[in-house]
């Protein structure tokens, strides 16, 4: 540790690396490799998360149809042949069964097929579900009886899946809803172009489908679930959030309630999403009996889970608001709680908003509490009547959907839980491209 | 005087409360002014400000005490009726839930009925089940009935819709005095030397206050509609089978066994795992993005990686079920057929699949939070390691993650109670067996999967099957809860020690 | 200026340790050091003086290349330390640091204890066989830091419960201990008491003995009381540069004379 040692440490030239140097400077890119690898797991992860989604979820946008011209016969129809429709009404779906397989049966003679498939089995390609558009279409205008009218029919999953190769000549052998027969069938009708892959606008709109009708399940009906129970949270989260917000950081004295409430909420922020579902099942429904699987409950559920998400937020944006304009204000001599609100709750609008949105867009994705107050495995057939309905009446939501889906092992409905996903992230994706314009337009420096 | 307010529903009272406080706004405002002599220059505060200090004392009083008597109502009623019950009816079998359920909507019945004016209020009391066929009537009116209506389910009725109807008019009648009140005395207050301003932002405080305690009522509401339920349960099922027992096995005979311990072990057990993945990765991507990315680079990769945390945990669910578990299924599974040739794992839902789901969930979370962690270590650290001549390596691994330690920390504990609490995921990927074995290949169960199965479907509220789920749940907050609050804590004093 | 530079070196003893020639330091577009020359010289106290913002930090930075650290900074020009340019591509910065150290503004002790914030140098450049090795290295350094006394029975106590001033000599001695050549001194006084600040300059004296420093300050009764030689700054550039004595007592250049005198400043 003298002179000696210096001399002997430094003597080296700058412009040349010493072994130590070398090796230590090996170290560091291998550390920055693990870095870069890192991010580049990362990357790999998503990218390989939403090629997933968008390949096995895309076909969901697609069905395919059967396209037939029916004769829709009297005699079967209206007996009575006055067109009264309490007695077309009368005719349940199965007695549009023999017309659809007459209509088959014409179908194949006409195109000149050889097959030896009966006329039930032939209909059987079409969905269960065509009967009943069959039926609907007639009652809405009962004087088509008697002519032969052109539709187009949902085709049954499993023709649906061989179009989009999930369904195979090799995987049918145990599979008692398709024969090899019926996709020669098919095959001859798609030469044909009776058999046609469209894009299927009921997937976006319409309600979700019993197990037997996969190529009828929509998203329509939860979607409108998922929209009252944003509606709940905003008209809920936002101002309680806001006033919370004020509270403590605009008036709330430095002591150990406030101390607690801070604690409070920064913990409630972490408290797992499944606790509020027993929380709103516990309160909200076996204590004040609202009604199960009611978006209203959801609403007020996921309200609880987003409001320290937006108080978290709207603090920030309340603090960053410079002391000098509440100084202003209150120089001129306006009370606190004047300076607050006309002129910090203003300058902090953009910023809070921006929190709201990304609140609400985190509600939206939410499942765990939904499955505790009932929000699946409903099925919702209808669009409600009004906003008290849909507030009240028995809903599921995009992500409760979802899951019903997932849950049914049959790979028509996996392809339609990966297409609902694709719709819910349009929408989460949606919604932070708004915060994040709102930031960038709003953004002010001080 | 009872069938007058009775006829006012609370929709309308409502509405009633607030026109008066618009009129009581308007007057008292007009008569603030005039009080001043038409000066407003020598009131103490703006005219509109006496208006809503008296829109605020006739609508606040009395719509909490609205509030309030709603909620309390239906309790004190019930509890009223239910000692009516005969003790024999509860004993049939049925619970007394399911007993009140139906009381309630004979009550409901009753009032149809009176609104419909088939009977009138009278005569609903002197109803007997021997000579009226009640399920009849009522199905006239378009309430539909389960069962035969019992006399005693009857009598409660009565009782319960008697009951109902007095506490109803008795709360009609208090909220509009309130509220009358309220007018009075605004109207008395009003001087110009009164401070209606100051008045009235003690009132706006007054309800920032609540919203801000709002946070501690929710905290209050989890932990008793927990615990109340949970000391049902232990009431129903001895405490040590559920604490120490080593099976979990509900089945509806009455003898099932109900131990957390095995959902404990796979809780944990996903978590370590999803740990094991997030925390090297995620860490790693913070020091670099940190450290060593140019802006440009930051500006891209700190984005996308946060998309992977806005991505809602039933994608990831999805992800595993049907992606990473057949995935996991081809290379360690299916024997000779399978990419290692090996024959360990036979289905998709396993340990491995739902940690490492989970995992790759929790990067983001994992390198946000240490991000803005090693950001907060001061420069002059920095300043000083490469003075001294150490690599940029040498910097973070010696300087930086040593003095980010308990900030880091901080950070693995919240990821490890959110892989705990995580739901969606482990309902999807982890499977449902409730064991206890160290092979990551085979399904386990977790907590928040029990809860689920346990809540969801036909759940009766008297049984310990059903029970059992506040307990899990009480068990999963608590446990959350130690680690937020520690975690909160470490990183609260790591942040005050560089500011 | 240049005359300047010749006229010192005539009469001095020591060699000259670190020359600059044009040095040009942009920051962006801002150009915050302009056509700087200066021989800087071995076992001598080198202080820059000048008003704030002249660009005295900023040049002390190129010398050891902590610059490097910013993005925006751009260095041209040549600086040589022995002979052998520092920008030159073959140099590691992590090497040259080793040989040049640096003590800064505020004390920035790591969060670890007395012991390691000082073995932290020696065990990076790998200067120590052992552990015993070590233990004289960081006993020494201490010394030379004149803190010895004061924490050798402390040694596994945190360096940040120190107080300002032993923080500053700690880190002091944290620099001396990679045995560096050269030891740059960014106002290592600014945020200190004057007890602190007295005890500091004392050891600054008794450092030249074994290397060139070269302390930047605001204080100009601090640069005639520890340098030697003394450059003035302006504007990002080097106005005046000689012996100290000659600087405070017959400025050539007006600027000089003005930011002395307390006009400018």
């Amino acid at each position: 540790m003298t002179d000696m040692a210096d001399t002997a440490r430094h003597k080296g030239s700058l412009l040349v690396q010493d072994a130590r140097t070398v090796k230590r400077n090996r170290a560091e890119a291998r550390f920055k490799m693990y870095g870069i690898a890192a991010i580049t797991i990362g990357m790999l992860m998503l990218a390989i998360l939403l090629v997933t989604i968008i390949g096995r979820g895309a076909g969901a946008f697609q069905q395919t149809f059967i396209t037939l011209d029916v004769p829709l016969l009297e005699d079967k129809l209206d007996k009575n042949g006055n067109r009264d429709l309490a007695d077309i009404k009368k005719v349940s779906t199965f007695g549009y069964a023999p017309l659809m397989r007459t209509a088959f049966e014409e179908k194949v003679a006409a195109i000149g097929i050889e097959t030896k498939l009966s006329g039930k089995d032939m209909a059987n390609l079409l969905s269960k579900d065509a009967a009943a558009t069959l039926r609907d279409f007639v009652l809405s205008d009962p004087s088509q009886i008697g002519q032969t009218v052109s539709f187009t029919f949902l085709a049954q999953s499993r023709v649906d899946g061989y179009l989009k190769d999930r369904v195979d000549r090799d995987n049918i052998a145990n599979d008692k809803n398709i024969s090899a027969e019926q996709l020669d069938l098919v095959d001859a009708l798609i030469e044909a172009g009776s058999i046609e892959k469209k894009f299927n606008l009921s997937f976006i709109t319409g309600a979700d489908a019993s197990d037997a009708r996969p190529e009828a399940a929509g998203m329509g009906v939860s979607m409108i679930g998922s929209f009252f129970m944003m509606l709940v949270v905003l008209a809920l989260a936002l101002p309680i959030g806001v006033a919370a917000s004020i509270y403590l950081e605009e008036f709330a004295p430095k002591n150990w309630i406030t101390d607690i409430i801070e604690v409070n909420i920064s913990n409630l922020a972490a408290v797992p999403s499944i606790v509020f579902g027993i929380l709103g099942l516990a309160v909200f429904i076996n204590y004040m009996h609202l009604p199960n699987s009611a978006p209203l409950v959801g609403g007020l559920v996921l309200t609880l889970m987003t409001l320290p998400t937006i108080i978290i937020s709207t603090r920030a944006s309340l603090k960053s608001v410079p002391p000098s304009i509440r100084d202003a204000a209150l120089g001129v001599g306006a009370s606190k709680m004047q300076s607050v609100f006309h002129h910090v709750l203003p300058l902090a609008a953009p910023g809070i908003l921006t929190g709201t949105i990304i609140g609400l867009a985190q509600a939206l994705g939410e499942t765990a509490p939904l499955l505790l107050i009932g929000m699946v495995g409903f099925i919702a057939s209808n669009p409600p009547d009004s906003i008290a309905e849909g507030l009240m009446s028995p809903n599921s939501a995009m992500p409760a959907q979802i899951y019903e889906w997932a849950k049914r092992a049959d790979p028509a409905f996996y392809e339609r839980a990966w297409g609902g996903i694709i719709i819910l992230l349009v929408f989460l994706i949606t919604m932070n491209a708004i915060a994040v314009l709102l930031r960038r337009r709003f953004e002010r420096r001080w | 005087m009872t069938e007058l307010f009775n006829s006012i529903s609370t929709p309308v009272l409502i509405l009633a409360v607030l026109a008066l406080a618009v009129l009581g706004y308007l007057t008292i405002r007009a008569r603030a002014i005039a009080s001043g002599g038409g000066d407003a220059r020598v009131l103490h505060s703006l005219p509109s400000y006496y208006g809503y200090n008296a829109a605020m004392f006739i609508a606040v009083p009395a719509l909490l005490v609205l509030a309030l008597w709603l909620l309390i109502q239906p309790m004190l009623v019930q509890n009223a009726v239910i000692d009516t019950l005969p003790a024999e009816s509860i004993a049939e079998g049925a619970s007394v839930n399911l007993l009140m359920s139906d009381v309630r909507r004979v009550a409901d019945g009753l009032e149809t009925l009176v609104a419909q004016g088939v009977m009138t209020t009278r005569e609903t009391l002197t109803l007997d089940t021997k000579t009226t066929d009640l399920r009849a009537v009522l199905a006239d009116v378009g309430v539909a009935v389960g069962a035969q209506i019992e006399a005693p389910v009857l009598a409660a009725a009565q009782k319960y819709r008697n009951l109902s109807t007095t506490a109803d008019a008795w709360r009609t009648a208090i909220v509009l005095v309130l509220a009358l009140g309220g007018f009075a005395l605004a109207f008395r207050m009003t001087a110009p030397s009164f401070r209606a301003r100051n008045a009235v932002e003690a009132g706006i405080k007054a309800v920032l206050i609540i919203a801000a305690s709002l946070a501690i009522l929710t905290t209050v509401g989890i932990v008793l509609s927990m615990l109340f339920e949970s000391i049902n349960f232990f009431r129903l099922h001895d405490w040590r089978d559920f604490f120490l027992g080593s099976s979990w096995a509900p089945n509806f005979r009455g003898d099932s066994n109900l131990s957390i311990l095995p959902l404990l072990w796979g809780t944990l057990y996903i978590s370590f795992i999803a740990l094991l993945v997030a925390v090297p990765i995620g860490l790693f991507a913070a020091i670099y993005l940190s450290e060593y990315a140019g802006p440009k680079v930051r500006a891209v990769a700190k984005p996308l990686l946060e998309i992977l945390a806005g991505i809602p945990t039933i994608v990831y669910g999805l992800f595993a079920l049907l992606t990473v578990g057949p995935f996991l299924v081809s290379v360690f599974g299916r024997g000779d057929n399978g990419m290692l040739g090996v024959d360990w794992m036979s289905g998709a839902t396993s340990v491995l699949t739902a940690g490492l789901v989970m995992g790759i969930m929790l990067i983001p979370f994992v390198s946000s939070l240490s991000d803005d962690i090693i950001n907060a270590v001061p420069q002059s650290m920095r300043d000083g390691s490469f003075g001294l001549g150490a690599t940029h390596s040498e910097t973070v691994r010696q300087v930086i993650l040593p003095a980010a330690l308990p900030g880091i920390v901080g950070a693995i504990l919240l990821a490890a109670s959110r892989a705990i609490g995580e739901t969606m995921i482990v309902v999807l990927g982890a499977g449902a067996i409730a064991r206890i074995s160290g092979n990551p290949f085979e399904a386990m169960t977790t907590i928040t999967t029990r809860i689920v199965s346990q809540l969801t479907g036909d759940t009766d509220f008297a049984s310990p099957e059903t029970l059992v789920a506040f307990a899990l749940g009480l068990t999963l907050f608590v446990l959350t809860l130690g680690l937020n609050v520690l975690a909160l804590y470490i990183v609260r004093k790591y942040r005050e020690q560089y500011e | 200026m240049k005359d300047n530079t010749n006229a010192e070196n005539a009469v001095s003893t020591n060699t000259v340790k670190i020359a600059a020639r044009d040095v040009q330091v942009y920051y962006g577009d801002n150009h915050a050091i302009k056509d700087v020359n200066v021989d800087i010289e071995d076992k001598t106290v080198t202080a820059f003086i000048g008003p704030s913002g002249c660009g005295k930090s900023t040049f002390l930075r190129c010398i050891n290349r902590m610059n490097d650290t910013i993005d925006v900074c751009r260095v041209q020009g040549d600086i040589r330390i022995d002979g052998e340019d520092i920008y030159d591509r073959a140099v590691d910065p992590v090497q040259l640091r080793a040989k040049v150290g640096m003590v800064f503004q505020k004390p920035n002790p790591f969060p670890k204890s007395i012991y390691d914030n000082v073995a932290y140098g020696p065990r990076i450049h790998g200067l120590a066989r052992n552990k015993a090795e070590l233990d004289e290295i960081v006993e020494s350094a201490l010394r030379r830091g004149a803190i010895w006394n004061e924490v050798k029975d402390r040694l596994n106590a945190p360096g940040t419960g120190l107080s300002g001033g032993q923080q500053q000599r700690l880190c002091i001695a944290r620099a001396v201990a990679t045995e560096p050549e050269v030891l740059l001194m960014d106002e290592p006084c600014s945020a200190l008491d004057p007890i602190a600040t007295a005890q500091v300059e004392e050891l600054i004296d008794e450092l030249r003995q074994n290397y060139s420093v070269v302390i930047v300050t605001h204080s100009m009764q601090q640069a005639a009381r520890v340098s030697q030689k003394t450059a003035f700054f302006h504007l990002g550039n080097l106005v005046e540069f000689g012996e100290t004595d000659k600087i405070f007592t017959a400025p050539e250049d007006e600027r000089t004379e003005s930011y002395i005198t307390g006009r400018i400043g």
